[in-house]
C-alpha cells in the first residue's frame, strides 16, 4: 500500500477501547465477580532467608468460612521459571524461603477477610539463615548459598564476550576514560494490583483470567506447574491496568488460585495488595557498571569495554536475558568498531528483578551517555555535535553482530537541539540552571522467543461474514498501550473500512492464535505484520469475488470508505458488506490467518540471541533543569524528545507512549528506589515510594520522526520503551551543566546533590558515585570477530512471508 | 441500604452495588484511584465509611454520563488519548469534574494542582491535562454545568 493513499494509518484517532475506559466499563480481572466465587489469600514469608521446618494449617482449615488451605506439598514438586535456563521458582515454597514475600501457603474462603484471617492462623516454623542483601555480600559469602545452581556461589550468570581487539584500539586512542556508575533498582508500580480468577470447571478443565502481559507463557507454564495437559487449560487475558514488564512472569497467586479452584470446585479470585505488588516486583535491576572507552580527538569512539554487575534478587526470572541486555545495545547508536562486554548477575535475598520498561538497557545507557558527556567536556566538543558526527550507519551490522536498519537519530538530535534552543542555552543559562542531552536506541521486538522454536511469534486470524462484521483474533494483550487499536487500524486500512467496523477480541488461548505477549516492544511490529498478512488474504478473496461480479479485473478495484469499487469510477461498486456476501458465497467461510516471525539474523555465538531485533527505534532528549544549591533538589523545567518511530500509525498514541516513557524515566532518575532494610522493603507503599505526580512532571515536547522502516507494518517501529532511556542521562548531564557536579548514581536524590556540592566546595572531585568494584573474576571472554560495518542481510526476509 | 459498619465505601460500591468502575490502587489513601464525589467534592472511597455518609449524594464514574451523553470530560479523555490502561481514569475524571465545578476555567497549573493527588503511571499526565483543558473550553462554550 502506498503511503500517500493511506486513510486510517497516520490519523490521530481515539483508541477503540477508549469509550469503555472513560465510562469505567472496562472489566479488569478484579472486577470479575462470578457466582459461588471464593476469595484467596497467600501467606508470605516474613524472613529474607530461612528454612521451612514445619507448616501446620489445621487452625486455618478449622476457621468457619474457609474452603481450602494448601501448601507446596499440595502442588506437583516441580520448579519453574519464565526462562528455560532458570527453573528455580516454586509457587508455594516447601523447604526454603529466599526473600520476604515468598509465598508458603494459600487459603480460599467465603470472603477476603476470612481468607486473610485464616492465612494468619497458619503456623510456620522457620530456621533463619544469613540473609545476603547486596552484590558484595553475596559474592563475599560463598558458604551461604541462595541457590545451588548458577555460574558460581550466588552467581546466577556470568558472561564475557569480546568482538575485536579492544585493548589495541584503546591503546591507540587520543583519550581513554574509565568511569564507574551505579543505578539503583526501582519498580513498575502499575496502578492495578495483579489479580487472577481461576475456575476449574466440572469438565475438569481450567480457565484462568488474569492481569497478565503474556497469556501464552502463563498457559505454557501452567501445564508444567500443575501437571495438567496444556490442552485442558485456557488462559484469558483481562485488560491490564498497567504492566511495564511487571506482569510478565507466572505468579504464585495465579497458580494458587488454580489449585484452590480445583479443590473447592468454585471460581477462586486472588488479588494482591499493594504491599504484595512491591514484593512480587520483577523490576529494574540495581546495576553497578564500569566502562572504559577510547575516543579520537573528534569524539569518535574507538572501542569500548563494558562491565556490569546486576543485583538479581532471589530468583532467575528473566535475569539471564537482563544480564545480556546490559551489554547488548551499546553498539547500535554510535559507531563502535570493537567492543567487549562482561556481565554477572548475582542472587540476593530480595524480590527478584526482571524486565521493566527498557529491560536491562536504561542502566548501561545512563552510564554510556554520561561518559560521553564527560568525554565531550574533556575534548572541548559540543556533546550534541559529538554524538551527531558519530552515528551508526544505517543497514549495517554492529561489532556484536546486530543488524540495524533505518536510523533516524541524526534528525532526532537536530530537532531537539533546535526546539530546545540548545545552542543559545548551553553554557549560557543563569547559575543553578543547566541543559543536558542524551540519545538512545531500543528493540522493536526480540528476535527470539524465550523458548527455542520455529513457530510464529505472532498469529492473527481475520474473519468476516455476511453481516459485514470483521473480527480480529490475536493473542496479543492490550496493556494500555493501544495494541488492540493498532490491530484495528491496520486491518481497517487494508480493507478500506472504519476501525469501528472491527472488533478486536482479547487474548484467549482457546480462541486466539498465539502471540508471545506484550514485552520487548514487539506487538505493533509483529502482530501488526501478521494482521496485515491476514487482512490482505481476506482482501484478495473479496476483490476476486467482486471482480467476477462486476466483470472487471480485480486489480482495477479499490477498497475505501467501506466500499469496494472500480478505481476512478466510485459508482461501479458495492458496499463492503455486500462484497463480503459475494466472497462468502464464492469461497465459503472467510477466516484468514497471518503469521509473523522475525528475520533470522541472530549472531552466531553463544549469547547472540539477546539483542537482535527486526529494527531499532532511536530517541534524542534534551532536558533543562534547575538545581537548588541549598536543598539539592533537581527540578526539571522542560523536556524535548524526538523519537524515530519509523511511522506513527496513530500519532496520538505514539505521543502518549513517548510522554509516558519520559515520565517514567524522570521518576527513575530523580526519586524512585526499590531499597531494603534488614530484608524488608523500606517503603512498600505508594505514599513513600516516591513517584512523580502532576506537579513533578514538567511540560514534555514530543517530536515524532518517521523513517519508514522496511521491517515494520506500514514502516512502524516501537515507541513504548525506547523514549525512557535518554531521559535519565539527559537529566544527569543537565545537573552537571547546572551546578558542575557529576552524580554517577541513580536516583539523583537531593542528598546526593548536596554531598557532591559539598565535595566541590572542599575542592575535591565534584563527583558522587560508587568508589569501588566487587572482587570478581569474569570468565575468559569468547573471542568473536567484530562484524562492525558489514552490510545488513535478510532485510524484510522472514519466515511465513508468502 | 444497610452495610456492615467496618466496610469502606469502596468495598460497598464494588462488592455490594456492583459499581466496579471505581478502582483501587492502594486502599490506604495514597494514590487517588478510588476517588468518588460526595456532595460534589472528591473523596477517597477507600478511606470513607458509608456509616458516616448517610443522606449524602455519592457520584461514581457510572454517574457521569447523562441521558446517554458522555460528560465533556469523558469525551475529551477518549478523544485525546488521556486514558491508556484506564485504571486511574475514573478517579481522575471525578477529581477533574469537581475542579471544573469549582473553577470552570482553570489554568494549566491549577489543573496540575487539582490532580496532584491522583497517580497515573501510563500517560506522563500530558494528555490528561490537555483533555481537562479541552473539556473546560467546550463546557464554557456550551454553557453546560460542570
Amino acid at each position: 500500500m502506498k503511503a500517500n493513499k493511506l486513510s486510517i494509518i497516520g490519523q490521530s484517532l481515539p483508541k477503540i477501547d477508549a469509550w469503555a475506559k472513560v465510562t469505567g466499563e472496562t472489566k479488569f480481572a478484579d472486577d470479575m465477580f462470578l457466582p459461588r466465587m471464593a476469595h484467596g489469600k497467600l501467606l508470605r514469608s516474613p524472613h529474607p532467608h530461612a528454612l521451612i521446618k514445619r507448616i501446620d494449617t489445621a487452625r486455618a482449615a478449622a476457621l468457619p468460612g474457609v474452603y481450602a488451605v494448601i501448601t507446596g506439598h499440595d502442588l506437583p514438586r516441580v520448579k519453574f521459571g519464565i526462562l528455560p535456563v532458570s527453573q528455580d521458582e516454586e509457587a508455594l515454597c516447601v523447604e526454603k524461603v529466599r526473600m520476604v514475600g515468598d509465598a508458603v501457603a494459600a487459603v480460599a474462603a467465603v470472603d477476603e477477610e476470612t481468607a486473610e484471617r485464616a492465612a494468619h492462623l497458619i503456623d510456620v516454623e522457620y530456621e533463619l539463615l544469613k540473609p545476603l542483601m547486596s552484590i558484595e555480600e553475596s559474592l563475599a559469602s560463598p558458604d551461604v548459598r541462595i541457590h545451588e545452581y548458577g555460574d558460581g556461589p550466588n552467581v546466577h550468570k556470568a558472561v564475557s564476550l569480546q568482538f575485536g581487539d579492544v585493548e589495541a584500539a584503546l591503546a591507540g586512542s587520543h583519550l581513554v576514560r574509565e568511569d564507574v556508575f551505579y543505578f539503583e533498582g526501582n519498580t513498575h508500580l502499575p496502578m492495578e494490583q495483579h489479580s487472577a480468577v481461576a475456575h476449574w470447571g466440572p469438565d475438569d478443565k481450567l480457565t484462568l483470567w488474569s492481569s497478565t502481559q503474556t497469556p501464552h507463557y502463563v498457559h505454557r507454564l501452567l501445564g508444567k506447574i500443575l501437571d495438567v495437559p496444556p490442552a485442558h487449560i485456557r488462559v484469558v487475558a483481562a485488560p491490564v491496568g498497567g504492566g511495564f514488564g511487571g506482569k510478565l512472569d507466572p505468579f504464585a497467586h495465579e497458580i494458587a488460585a488454580c489449585k484452590l479452584s480445583r479443590l473447592t470446585r468454585r471460581p477462586v479470585k486472588i488479588t494482591l495488595t499493594r504491599e504484595e505488588v512491591f514484593y512480587v516486583h520483577r523490576g529494574r535491576h540495581p546495576v553497578l557498571m564500569w566502562v572504559k572507552t577510547g575516543f579520537a580527538k573528534d569524539g569518535a569512539i574507538t572501542g569500548m569495554h563494558f562491565r556490569s554487575w546486576l543485583d538479581g534478587g532471589a530468583y532467575g526470572s528473566y535475569g539471564v536475558a537482563s544480564t545480556f541486555y546490559t551489554g547488548a545495545l551499546q553498539t547500535v547508536t554510535y559507531k563502535i568498531p570493537v567492543y567487549k562486554f562482561e556481565g554477572a548477575r548475582v542472587f540476593t535475598n530480595k524480590p527478584p528483578c526482571g524486565p521493566k520498561r527498557g529491560h536491562g538497557t536504561p542502566q548501561p545507557r545512563y552510564a554510556m551517555e554520561c561518559q560521553i558527556d564527560k568525554a565531550a567536556e574533556q575534548l572541548g566538543l559540543d556533546p550534541a555535535d559529538m554524538r551527531r558526527r558519530n552515528l551508526a550507519e544505517p543497514f549495517t551490522k554492529t561489532a556484536n553482530h546486530l543488524t540495524v536498519t533505518t536510523i533516524g537519530l541524526g534528525e532526532c538530535i537536530d530537532r531537539v537541539v533546535e526546539a530546545s534552543g540548545w545552542r543559545e542555552k548551553r553554557g549560557k543559562l543563569p547559575p543553578g540552571r543547566g541543559i543536558g542531552i542524551a540519545c538512545s536506541s531500543y528493540l522493536t521486538g526480540a528476535g527470539l522467543a524465550i523458548y527455542w522454536n520455529d513457530m510464529p511469534h505472532s498469529g492473527v486470524v481475520v474473519r468476516a461474514d455476511r453481516s459485514g462484521l470483521v473480527a480480529v483474533l490475536c493473542g496479543a494483550t492490550d496493556i494500555g498501550q493501544g495494541s488492540d487499536s493498532v490491530l484495528a487500524y491496520v486491518v481497517a486500512e487494508v480493507l478500506g473500512i472504519d476501525p469501528k467496523d472491527i472488533r478486536v477480541h482479547p487474548a484467549d488461548t482457546d480462541l486466539t492464535p498465539v502471540d508471545l505477549g506484550s514485552y520487548s516492544s514487539r506487538v505493533t511490529l509483529m502482530a501488526g505484520n501478521a494482521a496485515i498478512q491476514a487482512a490482505e488474504r481476506l482482501r484478495a478473496k473479496i476483490l476476486d469475488a467482486v471482480a467476477t461480479k462486476l466483470e472487471v479485473e480485480s486489480d482495477t478495484l479499490v477498497m475505501r470508505d467501506r466500499r469496494v469499487f472500480v478505481d476512478g469510477d466510485p459508482d461501479r461498486g458495492m458496499s463492503f458488506a455486500q462484497a463480503v456476501v459475494h466472497a462468502e458465497s464464492r469461497f465459503g467461510v472467510l477466516a484468514f490467518p497471518g503469521s509473523y516471525a522475525p528475520p533470522k539474523r541472530v549472531g552466531k555465538y553463544r549469547g547472540g540471541g539477546v539483542g537482535p531485533s527486526p529494527c531499532y527505534s532511536y530517541s534524542a532528549c534534551v532536558v533543562e533543569v534547575e538545581v537548588d544549591k541549598e536543598t539539592g533538589e533537581v527540578k526539571p523545567l522542560e523536556i524535548w524528545i524526538a523519537h524515530d518511530v519509523g511511522r506513527a500509525l496513530n500519532p496520538l498514541l505514539v505521543e502518549g507512549q513517548v510522554e509516558g516513557s519520559v515520565y517514567m524515566g524522570l521518576g527513575e532518575v530523580l526519586m524512585e528506589e526499590q531499597v531494603f532494610r534488614k530484608g524488608v522493603h523500606k517503603f512498600p507503599s505508594m505514599l513513600e515510594y516516591k513517584s512523580p505526580t502532576t506537579l513533578e512532571t514538567p511540560e514534555i515536547h514530543t517530536i515524532l520522526i518517521e523513517t519508514d522502516d522496511p521491517e515494520g507494518p506500514f514502516g512502524a517501529k516501537e515507541a513504548g520503551q525506547g523514549p525512557l532511556l535518554p531521559v535519565i542521562p539527559a537529566v544527569a548531564n543537565a545537573v552537571h551543566a547546572a551546578v558542575g557536579v557529576r552524580i554517577d548514581e541513580i536516583p539523583i536524590s537531593p542528598d546526593k546533590v548536596v554531598k557532591a556540592l559539598e565535595l566541590k566546595r572542599q575542592g575535591k572531585p565534584a563527583r558522587l558515585g560508587p568508589e569501588k568494584l566487587p572482587l570478581f573474576t569474569f570468565p575468559e571472554p569468547r573471542m568473536i570477530e567484530s562484524a562492525f560495518g558489514q552490510p545488513a542481510e535478510a532485510i524484510a526476509e522472514r519466515p511465513f512471508a508468502s | 441500604m444497610i452495610v456492615p459498619v467496618h466496610k469502606s465505601l469502596l468495598e460497598v460500591l464494588r462488592e455490594d452495588l456492583n459499581l466496579t468502575g471505581t478502582k483501587h490502587g492502594c486502599e490506604l489513601g495514597e494514590c487517588g484511584t478510588c476517588t468518588v464525589l460526595v456532595d460534589g467534592l472528591p473523596v477517597l472511597s477507600c478511606l470513607a465509611l458509608p456509616v458516616e455518609l448517610q443522606g449524602r449524594e455519592i457520584k461514581t464514574v457510572e454517574g457521569m454520563a447523562e441521558n446517554g451523553h458522555l460528560h465533556p470530560l469523558q469525551q475529551a479523555f477518549a478523544e485525546l488519548g488521556a486514558a491508556q490502561c484506564g485504571y486511574c481514569t475514573p478517579g481522575i475524571l471525578l477529581t477533574a469534574e469537581a475542579l471544573l465545578g469549582d473553577n470552570p476555567a482553570p489554568s494549566r497549573q491549577e489543573v496540575r494542582e487539582a490532580l496532584a493527588g491522583n497517580l497515573c503511571r501510563c500517560t506522563g499526565y500530558t494528555k490528561i491535562l490537555d483533555a481537562v483543558e479541552l473539556a473546560a473550553l467546550r463546557m464554557q462554550r456550551s454553557g453546560s454545568p460542570a
